[in-house]
């Protein structure tokens, strides 16, 4: 009997962890070469790299016209990326067709987003009520008269001759800042007990989502008109604009509603029983753990959102894509490279704002982790 | 069976505030009928507690006793039958339910703290927004509560850094904040490790001392015993017997209590 009894005399000391375990040489060996097909997986990895680096570094740089170069040097056999051709048409991917002593204009704006709208971003900036309202109603006033002008003596400026990154960012933010509060109404709507809006929610998020986003800026833009009164007309943008913004929303309102699906009755019931009414239940109590539940598909919509904006050159708009394309023709800047380098600069000015957007997204979901940290 | 059922506290209940009143009506059930579809869930219930009450509420899982608590701050609607609580009709008039609900507490089986608040938030939300009280009072008043449910020194943690017995306690302190007139008790220790409930049931007994009107839904009968100046029981949606908790445990009467008494007191 005595010889399953067991009593510890002592506690033992931690001990350091072998050698083998930490250090380089053991983070190699578990890392890269743990077995033979870990081994040529690597091998096959590192060849792949030393033949893709050098040659993306031969077109992007070595080989490249840098900005400031000729037409005649973007010309030459073999060349590599013709940022000279980059440098030149700028402006006219930044402002379109914007007229040029204006671009003052649309500069100011560009620097009110970055001034008012980044400190809402960044949670720990000070007044945010204020900055809330100068960003979501100063804001767009003074956009729209800054940009289209025929008052205070500013020169009118209609939306056809805006372009460029100008028309990508308005779109985005405007989209962006629009279709996440229309998509929560909506997702609340579908999950309403009233069964008019109930009904009414499905059908519009159903509706949207079954047609493509093409077909949509399409209807806004050639079918609208003919069902307005003769006379009227929409704004090509603001087409644009109410487009993008209802199409997005209509995918948002589901990524909303499945993060409403994850919270449980209890904590519904629990908001009841203290008395707190639909508002203040959904706005407290829901919401801000479903929302946080669901923002990688929030800032999945965001980014296609932004992607999708290249999408209004159907109805006429130069937004950067549309830009770029445009000045890809130009006959001044012919050269062998002209439009594959137009090409990977929008695709860069994409890339940027949309790792952007994903890296803030990043930030927010380790900065709500709190909650449920147990 | 008397010596069964094991106490809760190994101290005399302090009688002294623990007055049922003969004159005011707390909660009034009169021919309440519910159904889930087709299912006749709560079958001619009636029921009258006076303020003061402290009733326990038995009977096997599905009798409808959790359905019946909830009927009294409509979490569930009844369709026959009326229910008047601190002389309130419940209809389907939503501000007669808030107002129900703004003076009755309740307490859930799986505690139902707001995960993304901190606890102090948990207990000052609702003082503040339901009843307008200002953040600094209803801070006060939470971190009272706090201290009678003996933690207050876990305010700014989240619930999900409790155990459940301390997630249990917060619950209770947050119906309290409310200053509610009635508390509803839903299982509030069937989901606690068994070293936990003893936690609980203090704090409850602490509230009944105060002369709280409770209504408990819970397998506890210690509790019943020892608190409960009536305990009733339920099985398929009705009430099968109701009495005082010496002589329910003593000398059952129904067929169907002896059974349950027999199977929960060993």
């Amino acid at each position: 009997m005595t010889d399953i009894a067991f009593v510890r005399s002592e506690i033992e000391k931690a001990q350091p962890a072998p050698r083998s375990q930490t250090g380089l040489v053991a983070w190699l060996r578990k890392n890269l070469f743990a077995s033979v097909s870990d081994t040529i997986l690597t091998i096959i990895a590192v060849l792949f790299l030393l033949w893709i680096v050098p040659a993306l570094y031969g077109f992007l740089i070595g080989r490249a016209v840098p900005p400031g170069g000729t037409v005649e040097q973007c010309r030459v056999e073999n060349v590599g990326a013709c940022w000279a051709y980059i440098a030149s048409e700028i402006e006219f991917f930044i402002y379109g067709f914007y007229p040029m002593a204006e671009y003052w204009r649309p500069n100011i704006v560009f620097a009110m987003l970055a001034l008012i709208g980044l400190p809402l971003l960044w949670p720990s900036a000070p007044f945010k009520v204020v900055n809330a309202i100068l960003f979501f109603v100063v804001f767009p006033i003074a956009s729209v008269i800054l940009l289209s002008g025929g008052m205070f003596g500013l020169r009118y400026v209609p939306t056809e001759q805006w372009g460029g990154l100008l028309v990508t960012l308005i779109i985005s933010v405007v989209g962006i800042s629009l279709s996440l509060p229309l998509g929560i109404l909506l997702a609340l709507g579908r999950q309403s007990k009233l069964p008019i809006i109930k009904t009414l929610c499905i059908c519009f998020i159903e509706l949207i989502r079954a047609v493509p986003l093409i077909t949509i800026l399409f209807m806004a833009s050639i079918m609208l008109p003919l069902f307005m009164p003769q006379g009227t007309t929409v704004d090509k943008l603001v087409r644009a604009l109410v487009g993008v913004t209802l199409f997005a929303s209509a995918y948002m309102a589901e990524v909303v509603r499945g993060g409403m699906q994850a919270i449980g009755r209890g904590q519904y019931e629990a908001a009841a029983a203290l008395g707190l009414g639909y508002w203040q239940r959904m706005g407290f109590i829901v919401l801000p753990q479903a929302l946080k539940h669901v923002i990688p598909g929030i800032v999945g919509n965001f980014i296609s959102l932004l992607k999708d904006t290249s999408l209004v050159y159907i109805v006429g708009m130069k937004d950067l894509l549309e830009a770029v394309k445009t000045k890809n023709d130009a006959i001044e800047w012919a050269s062998p490279t002209q439009s594959v380098t137009g090409y990977i600069f929008a695709a860069a000015v994409f890339w940027v704002l949309c790792f952007s957007i994903s890296r803030y997204s990043r930030y927010w979901e380790r900065r709500l982790n709190t909650g449920h940290k147990r | 069976m008397s010596d069964v059922s094991p106490v809760v506290v190994e101290r005399d209940i302090n009688t002294a505030k623990m007055q049922v009143s003969t004159t005011e009506v707390a909660v009034e059930i009169i021919g309440m009928n519910k159904w889930f579809g087709d299912f006749h869930v709560l079958r001619d219930i009636d029921l009258k507690v006076m303020k003061g009450e402290r009733i326990v509420i038995a009977g096997p899982s599905g009798s409808g006793k959790s359905t019946l608590i909830r009927c009294i701050n409509r979490l569930e609607e009844h369709q026959k039958g009326q229910v008047i609580v601190n002389g309130v009709e419940l209809t389907s008039d939503l501000k007669r339910v808030d107002e129900v609900r703004r003076e009755v507490g309740m307490v859930f089986q799986h505690f139902n703290l707001f995960p993304h608040l901190t606890i102090l938030q948990n207990l000052t939300l609702a003082p503040i927004w339901v009843r307008g009280v200002p953040k600094a009072q209803a801070e006060e008043t939470a971190m009272m509560y706090l201290e009678r449910v003996r933690i207050p020194e876990q305010a700014a943690k989240f619930p999900g850094q409790l155990s459940g017995g301390q997630q249990q306690r917060v619950a209770i302190a947050r119906s309290l904040c409310m200053s509610p007139k009635i508390m509803l008790f839903d299982e509030p220790t069937s989901a606690l490790d068994p070293e936990m409930v003893k936690e609980v049931l203090e704090v409850m007994i602490s509230l009944a001392e105060e002369g709280m009107t409770m209504l408990c839904v819970t397998h506890e009968m210690g509790f019943a015993r020892q608190v409960a100046n009536r305990v009733i029981f339920m099985d398929q949606g009705q009430i099968i017997e109701q009495n005082e908790p010496e002589a329910f445990f003593s000398n059952p009467q129904h067929e169907r209590t002896k059974l349950f008494l027999s199977q929960i007191l060993h």
